[in-house]
């Protein structure tokens, strides 16, 4: 097995890569809204994807939605971009010396061919900023082969059968990739170089952090398989899942090869005669086909020769071989989902009808069929992209690539492009990289792991597991803001917060990435101003994970953690003696904390008891 | 200077190159002085790049610049590619179809890429323009050739007069429709002088250009061919008129009349506007929908085109500021200028200054035209004593002509007549509808 992996990272740079616009995302609704076509720009047969020819002949609209705050007209393809963003070259330089890359005197732009509609311009721009550098992981040394710099693509917000809409805010956010040579030989090594490049990465102290901002494309082949492309893991810790489970999908489907041989099936024997359905389907129960026919469509179905019990095959969990022949109906077709006979009777279609059908598609006890509804050009191609995967099958695993889902499994996404289609971007002009600019950026360069935990160590007064487990988080640099800025938060106290209460969180499946830079800091902030209690910092956080965009003082007010006023307070403690008495100091304490825990200083309990239980005992 | 083996490559690194025996397209390995290998196809240097840095363009097809400063070494390892563009094949007949003349005058309306060498390929020919933008198939029976290869700054009348006695040609031999394909800068010049030269248009003279260059997959070149070529293979009006991207979306082509268009934005698709009037028409690009918007002058083809392509280039178009200094119009009577059009401010003012040369323009029989730099709008004279003074000096006030038609007629008409008082009333006298006597409330064409 070798994987190798791209790890994406957005920049936090002030400005986006070829425009002033911020780096930020939207969350107002659209202001801006525009239609475009993309077209091959390339009539050469050969040279073009066959993906892209497809899409374009398929007369799939793009939809643009965006507003004036987080896009001007260069996303919007309707002026030229403005040079290369120097902040975005710096970083990028800083984090190619920091893997000990050989970085180019000359910074081409480039433009890849990307017509799904992400890119308003219909390329990706892109550059090479280093090669040939590398990472040791423990004791290992990881070839990085290349560090480049591209622009992030437009966020898909809505997709239906014949348009796709994407919002122009994350178009343009700088995209530092790196790249490791396809070294890697187990899925464990995976996750672990994935997170140290997350390291180095965060170490520069200038990449966003959060849901998002972080993607890690892999490529996977193992001996007899293929090279695929799995994209969008994004959380490290699911990189070793994705690579067991895509080794795992490889073998079956080398199983279902050697089992299809062994039943001599041929290609020539699949090929796609498609047959209308829709007589013997045209009564059935399945709510589907009803929806179906009353637009007009049609049921069509295709013999697959020799498939029988194949395609309720298990891949992966959750991912049987029907699975994937849906992804490709899905994906050539535009169609919402396929039946097929091993799954059959199910779904409003029961068992007589199954039998007609495979009796109309002439099949054999061996074989197995696929159905599906729809308008019959869009159920023509979808069961041709059937006939065409079942024919893949004999061969073993398809190229493709493939989209990771939040499980670790993966799912068909298109095939795998040709040769990369690129080309200059003219209308950037090269950046040269001085030596005295690499200068400059050398003697700066961040401090590293073991650098940072001593000196997190040595200025807060931490202790070392602690400093050890922020340098690995995602927290070291907004630790040191609250502290540097707090006057009685303690740094361990922080810190805990930030590591092992967070940890405990997202073991409790709570969202700890949606927390912002600015909720965080928040939260520290209220019990700095007495607003709350320390031990209520927890509970803030889980409530503000759950509710991005609000602020901690809204959290204080739904979860009542606000602290109680003096009067307040002397008016339990009133309460509580007079109903307890006579009564032990201690267990007046005790009584009073359990009901006051976290919305009042101990202090200040202590001083008031000892007041009114004194008042106490005299009164009697 | 320039070495198509070694292009855009000058100074001392052409010599390396040379000693090393590259050509542009080989494969060659540069060692640095530190031992970092690269190895790549030896690209064309940018134009006005320094003569300091090699382009390679890797295997995976990323270009990176190598300072030959850090080089120690440059060695041809292989022999590389020449770009291949393989032809396009040729066009079924359109028997039942328009025929439509394409006459292409610069920029690249359609073009084909070499990803492995970045060349970029004009396609030029109607077979190459078909398969680059397939929907012209459906819509007319296309021909089409090179007229001229000019970026649209450079063009003159001379160019003008070229373009309008080939277009006369192709209308003659009986094409229902003209396309001329041209850069954008100076479009709404040449749609104004072609409004002139060609009279009585039995059918329509289209000119459409691209404001994203037809290399990316964002490009409106073939949108606008598309949209242009229906609009003159089919709407019902004959006149001359430029097409382009009625909005920023890929979504209507709208053809405005030639002596009343204007580029108003520097980049954006919509880019032309049609200035107080009402464009043309229109064509959906989605439901294919054409739609005759002006039919003030219906296609037929049995009306006889007068032809009149001359034009007469010593006019000049002067702009008014705060500050305007006179000595320009004296600079302009030197230079041998048979006709100035002024642009104005306001209704139509210069300042007090330029009044003793303006004057002696008149005197020396050399008409002086007012025109207003507010671009939407009428010059009036009548209303303050600054344009009372004017009129009283003898200038001509051009109604609601924006400047760039009153400068391309003026042209025009001194090649039509040598007097004076002639070029006054030929000037005056609307041809192509360069002057409307209304001017009409259009909401939507004002920003
Ligand atoms: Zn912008």
């Amino acid at each position: 097995m070798k994987v190798g992996l791209e790890v994406h990272r957005q920049l936090d740079t002030a400005h986006k890569l070829f425009c002033d616009c911020p780096t930020i995302l939207t969350t107002a609704p659209p202001t801006i809204r525009f239609q475009r076509r993309l077209r091959p720009t390339q009539s050469e047969l050969g040279q073009i994807d066959p993906a892209v020819l497809f899409e374009f002949h398929r007369g799939r609209t793009v939809i643009y939605e965006a507003d004036n705050d987080t896009s001007c007209l260069v996303e919007m393809d309707e002026e030229p971009p403005h040079p290369l963003n120097p902040e975005a070259v710096d970083v990028s330089l800083m984090i190619s010396l920091l893997f000990k890359a050989v970085t180019m005197d000359e910074v081409h732009i480039m433009r890849k061919v990307v017509i799904d509609g992400s890119n308003t311009t219909g390329f990706q721009r892109t550059s090479i900023i280093a090669l040939n550098g590398h990472l040791d992981v423990e004791g290992k040394r990881i070839p990085i082969q290349q560090v480049s710099l591209e622009e992030d693509a437009g966020r898909k917000v809505a997709e239906a059968k014949n348009s796709v809409t994407f919002q122009l805010d994350r178009l343009g956010v700088p995209l530092i990739e790196i790249t490791t040579g396809p070294v890697i030989q187990n899925p464990e090594d995976a996750s672990k170089i994935a997170l140290a490049i997350g390291r180095v990465l965060r170490a520069t102290r200038k990449v966003k952090r959060g849901l998002g901002t972080i993607r890690q494309d892999l490529n996977i082949s193992i001996a007899k398989g293929s090279l695929i492309e799995i994209k969008g893991v994004q959380e490290l810790e699911l990189v070793s899942k994705v690579v067991e489970l895509e080794v795992k999908r490889q073998l079956t489907l080398l199983e279902i090869r050697d089992e299809l041989h062994k039943r001599g099936v041929h290609a020539q024997d699949l090929e796609d005669h498609i047959i209308d359905l829709t007589e013997i389907l045209k009564s059935s129960k399945s709510k589907i086909i009803q929806s179906a026919l009353q637009k007009g469509g049609k049921v069509l179905g295709v013999r697959l020769t020799g498939f029988n019990n194949l395609l309720g095959r298990e891949l992966i969990p959750n991912v049987r071989f029907g699975t994937e022949m849906s992804k490709r109906a899905g994906f050539w077709g535009k169609v919402g989902g396929i039946f097929h006979s091993d799954e059959l009777p199910a779904y409003g279609i029961e068992k007589p009808e199954k039998e007609q059908v495979a009796l109309r598609l002439e099949c054999s006890q061996n074989d197995a069929f696929v159905i599906v509804c729809d308008d019959e050009k869009s159920g023509r191609d979808a069961l041709q992209a059937v006939s065409d995967r079942a024919r893949e099958a004999l061969v073993g695993v398809p190229e493709e690539t493939r989209t990771a889902n939040p499980d670790g499994t993966t799912s068909y996404m298109r095939p795998r492009p040709g040769a990369a289609r690129m080309y200059p971007e003219t209308d950037v002009p090269p950046v040269k990289v001085t030596p005295h600019r690499l200068e400059k950026i050398r003697s700066n360069l961040p401090k590293m792991q073991e650098e940072l935990t001593k000196e997190l160590t040595a200025r807060y007064g931490i202790g070392q597991k602690l400093a050890e487990q922020l340098v690995n988080s995602e927290y070291s640099s907004i630790f040191e803001e609250i502290v540097t800025s707090s006057k009685i938060t303690a740094p361990t106290y922080v810190a805990t917060i930030l590591t092992e209460s967070l940890k405990s969180l997202e073991r409790e499946k709570v969202p700890v990435a949606n927390l912002s830079e600015k909720q965080l800091k928040a939260a520290f902030d209220l019990v700095e101003k007495g607003k709350t209690a320390k031990e209520s910092v927890p509970e803030i956080l889980k409530w503000l994970a759950q509710h991005p965009e609000a602020d901690p003082q809204s959290a204080v007010q739904d979860l009542k953690l606000g602290m109680l006023s003096r009067t307040e307070l002397e008016e339990i403690i009133r309460k509580l003696v007079s109903e307890n008495w006579p009564a032990s100091m201690g267990k007046l304490t005790n009584l009073v904390m359990g009901e006051v825990r976290g919305r009042a200083d101990p202090k200040l309990v202590i001083e008031l008891l000892m007041h009114h239980a004194l008042a106490g005992s005299q009164n009697k | 200077m320039s070495h198509p083996e070694l292009e855009g490559y000058h100074g001392e690194i052409l010599e390396h190159l040379r000693k090393a025996r590259a050509r542009i397209g080989n494969l060659i390995r540069v060692t640095s002085k530190t031992g970092d290998v690269h190895e790549g196809y030896l690209f064309p240097r940018y134009q006005y790049g320094d003569q300091h840095h090699v382009v390679l363009k890797l295997r995976n097809g990323y270009n990176v610049g190598i300072h030959l400063g850090r080089t120690e070494k440059i060695e041809v390892i292989g022999e590389g590619e020449k770009p291949k563009f393989t032809k396009a094949p040729p066009l079924p007949k359109q028997f039942r179809l328009p025929r439509v003349s394409i006459i292409s005058t610069g920029g690249t309306i359609a073009s084909r890429v070499d990803y492995r060498t970045g060349a970029v390929e004009p396609a030029l020919s109607a077979e190459e323009l078909a398969s680059v933008v397939p929907e012209l198939e459906s819509i007319a029976e296309i021909d089409a050739h090179i007229l001229y290869s000019e970026y649209s700054e450079n063009l003159t009348p001379e160019h003008w007069t070229g373009m309008a006695e080939e277009a006369a040609r192709k209308i003659s031999r009986g094409a229902d429709g003209i396309i001329i394909t041209h850069g954008t800068d100076t479009m709404h010049y040449t749609a104004a002088a072609l409004s002139f030269a060609l009279q009585h248009l039995p059918v329509p003279v289209i000119l459409v250009g691209a404001q994203r260059s037809s290399d990316r997959p964002s490009s409106d070149a073939a949108t606008n061919l598309t949209g242009g070529t229906a609009i003159a293979a089919a709407a019902d009006m004959a006149a001359v008129g430029v097409a382009m991207h009625e909005e920023i979306s890929d979504h209507h082509i709208i053809a405005h009349k030639g002596t009343r268009v204007r580029k108003c934005h520097s980049s954006r698709r919509d880019t032309f506007k049609s200035i107080e009037t009402r464009p043309l028409a229109r064509y959906d690009l989605t439901t294919h929908r054409l739609e005759t918007m002006d039919s003030g002058t219906k296609r037929d083809k049995k009306r006889q085109l007068t032809l009149k392509p001359s034009f007469d280039p010593s006019a000049y178009l002067l702009k008014s500021y705060p500050g305007f200094d006179h000595r320009s119009i004296d600079s302009a009577i030197q230079q041998g200028a048979r006709g100035i059009v002024l642009e104005g401010t306001g209704l139509g003012h210069v300042p007090r200054t330029s009044y003793d040369s303006i004057s002696h323009a008149v005197r020396k029989d050399i008409p002086v035209f007012m025109t207003s730099q507010t671009i939407w709008g009428r010059v009036d004279m009548n209303v303050y004593s600054t344009g009372r003074d004017l009129l009283n000096l003898g200038v001509a006030p051009l109604e609601d002509m924006i400047p760039e038609t009153a400068l391309v007629k003026l042209m025009w008409t001194l090649a039509q007549t040598k007097s004076p008082d002639e070029i006054r009333r030929l000037m005056l006298e609307p041809v192509a509808g360069e002057i409307i006597p209304r001017t009409p409330y259009l909401m939507e064409e004002v920003h």
